[in-house]
């Protein structure tokens, strides 16, 4: 589990070309949007697209979205369950 | 306002490996590819916009170029700046077209990516500036096979001559395949430059 | 200063290839969102609005048309071609070509498409029209997201204001490509259904293809029936987000405002609005708020997007010529896949086609960038 952490806290820096943040930045249970990454509505999509296109899971509807992108904690607890690749 | 009485503030230019303000050189780095450059000449110029890092080339490139213009009007949000965004360039987007295309064109491996399908539109890099300098100002993004002082002048002394804007940011910002160039002018009341198009031109071709 | 006015105009687009017949089906209440299955442009069935490949090739070749021309190519010439003709006008150096389009020949990146990928230069499809009419003057490519159309009209009307044209034709475009559909997808902003704009089940955006074209001029001799004057326009920029719309309308508020101010009207004055509804969640509210905040929220309004889908370069001015038809006829037409309103704010959505006197009429457009247009249009006295 903590290597999925790890490797999310990768892609999440250089996907969404995070330049100025490190990984030992990024804890666990910081909230990813708002006033934790400063994420915004384009990089919620694109995290879409990375747990399709890395994790083989599909979501259709954005609103699950919200709650799955909420912390690495959180997000790593859902692929684990749900990976299908 | 007179449209004849209009002049050149200042100009900027970003291109092999230079940034130069009025002529004046500000940052140089002959060697690297255009990533870095634009990197380096981001941290150079004390630019500190994380979101920079989130843009394509051809918004990377016009927002620096921008930014060192504008920066020192636009720090006061108490005094906003009606000021004209009019760009222009021969290959609109696509550079980031071509990214695009090629998630897509593989069925086997179809992943488009949001962050990059958004830029593939030239006038996303108008909307980054307008954000930074918060601009809520006439925006428009032009397609000429070369740069066209003609249209450009007569483009920008219409929004100044009509009071749609107050002062008009002008140019060329051009990415394509291993080519980059960013060329842009600020149209205002004040400057010693006479905004004429054998002005414009003598300023673009002056490299 | 000079009026100046949009007349001759032409239409092609899924519901007909001139105006008269497009808004003749407007009228019926004919959609052209079907739902298309070719995975050659999307992997699943999806709903847009496109255009009939073989009417459209030999629609075209009735031009005995020389050499090889993409799908927008012959789109935006036929188009064209309806409206420099029944016009009469010489292209001359005081003529103008101005083109409106969003992704232009993007179809030709596709390494399937037998076109040279070079055809995707806006540049090159500029003068690829501007040499089959033989136009004399520098073609201008108008490349600002979704409010392209509309702004085009603005610009023409600065550059004839600023002297450096008599007369412009625009032509305004885009086709369904699968660079377009398969981006929407990846926003989720692509409905499953027929689109709902300003509706409580609206779910997104169909796309749409269509070249609509109109000839901008300041000479009064010579107009159309359906002729209208341009009386104001202004554009103004959220300077809030690269792809999402202002929560609070900024943009479009401000844009409304200025125009009205150039046009020297006011909320009352308008009779009709032809607003952009896309059909999104974020963007149908934002309009509704930004007209709230200017109290237009009585005044009767449409989103043509159901009839056409969302049209990209092309929208701004295909919806504009509705509305000069609009006004011609006196008719306001029903807002397609409207029932019930799931905006926060209240809007005089036309629900059913009627007969109304109409004398000035209000445009809109919003897109990505944070770009907002407004123009507003009145009918010619004659």
């Amino acid at each position: 589990m903590s290597d999925l952490k790890q490797e999310l806290k990768e892609k999440i820096i250089t996907q969404l070309n995070l330049e100025d943040i490190a990984i030992e930045e990024i804890a666990d249970n910081d909230p990813l949007f708002g006033d934790g990454l400063g994420l915004d509505s384009i990089d919620a999509l694109e995290l879409i697209v990375m747990l399709d296109k890395d994790y083989g899971i599909k979501l259709t509807d954005p609103k699950e979205g919200k709650k799955i992108f909420e912390s690495i904690e959180i997000m790593a607890n859902y692929i684990a369950a749900h990976r299908t690749k | 306002m007179k449209a004849q009485n209009l002049k050149i503030k200042d100009y900027c230019r970003i291109s092999n490996n230079k940034v130069l303000l009025n002529d004046k050189l500000l940052f140089e780095d002959p060697t690297s590819d255009f990533t870095t450059f634009i990197k380096l000449a981001y941290k150079k110029m004390d630019t500190n916009y994380p979101k920079f890092f989130k843009m394509d080339d051809l918004s990377k490139l016009g927002f620096l170029a921008t930014d060192i213009l504008l920066k020192p009007m636009t720090q006061d949000p108490e005094m906003p700046k009606n000021i004209a965004l009019v760009f222009s360039n021969s290959a609109s987007s696509l550079q980031t077209d071509r990214k695009h295309q090629k998630s897509i064109t593989d069925k086997e491996n179809y992943f488009p990516s949001p962050a990059i399908f958004v830029y593939t539109l030239p006038n996303i890099c108008l909307g980054e500036i307008s954000i930074k300098h918060r601009l809520h100002s006439e925006n428009s993004f032009f397609i000429f096979n070369h740069f066209n002082a003609d249209y450009l002048h007569a483009y920008a002394s219409s929004l100044i001559k009509t009071e749609k804007a107050d002062e008009v940011l002008c140019g060329w910002i051009n990415c394509d395949a291993e080519d980059y160039e960013a060329f842009l002018y600020l149209v205002s009341a004040e400057g010693s430059i006479a905004h004429k198009k054998e002005e414009i031109i003598k300023l673009y071709t002056t490299k | 200063m000079n009026k100046i006015y949009l007349s001759y105009n032409n239409i092609v687009s899924s519901l007909g290839f001139d105006s008269p017949t497009v808004v003749h089906n407007i009228h019926e209440g004919l959609s052209g969102v079907t739902l298309i299955e070719d995975e050659n442009l999307f992997p699943s069935p999806f709903y847009a609005s496109v255009l009939d490949t073989d009417k459209l090739g030999m629609a075209f070749e009735k031009l005995q048309p020389n050499g090889d021309y993409t799908r927008l190519e012959k789109m935006m010439i036929l188009s064209l071609t309806k409206i420099i003709k029944a016009s009469g006008v010489a292209l001359t150096d005081r003529v103008g070509l101005i083109l409106s389009t969003t992704k232009g020949n993007i179809d030709t990146l596709d390494p399937r498409n037998p076109m040279p990928s070079e055809r995707a230069y806006l540049g090159t499809l500029g003068h690829i029209i501007k040499n089959y009419f033989g136009f004399t003057t520098e073609p201008i490519v108008l490349s600002n997201a979704c409010v392209s159309g509309i702004l085009a009209i603005s610009i023409a009307k600065r550059f004839i204001s600023q002297g450096t044209f008599d007369k412009v034709f625009i032509v305004g475009g885009d086709i369904v490509s699968n660079f377009i559909l398969s981006g929407f997808n990846s926003f989720q902003a692509m409905s499953p259904l027929p689109c709902k704009p300003y509706c409580k089940q609206r779910s997104g955006i169909n796309i749409g293809e269509v070249a609509a074209s109109v000839l901008v001029s300041k000479d009064q001799k010579k107009l159309v029936p359906e002729a209208v004057e341009i009386l104001g326009e202004a554009s103004c920029n959220d300077a809030n987000h690269i792809s999402g719309p202002s929560r609070t309308g900024e943009g479009l508020y401000r844009s409304i405002l200025s125009a009205f101010k150039e046009a020297k009207v006011g909320s009352r004055d308008i009779d009709y609005i032809s607003a952009h509804g896309t059909a999104t969640n974020f963007n149908d509210e934002m309009e509704a708020i930004a007209l709230n905040r200017l109290g237009l929220d009585t005044v009767p309004l449409n989103s043509l997007k159901g009839y056409f889908g969302h049209t990209l370069g092309g929208s701004g001015l295909l919806e504009t010529i509705v509305g000069m038809h609009s006004l011609y006829h006196n008719t306001l037409y029903a807002s397609k896949g409207f029932t019930e309103l799931g905006v926060s704010q209240p809007l005089n959505i036309i629900t059913a086609t009627t007969s109304k006197d109409l004398n000035c009429f209000l445009k809109t457009a919003s897109g990505f960038g944070g770009c907002n247009t407004a123009a507003v249009f009145k009918k010619v006295e004659s």
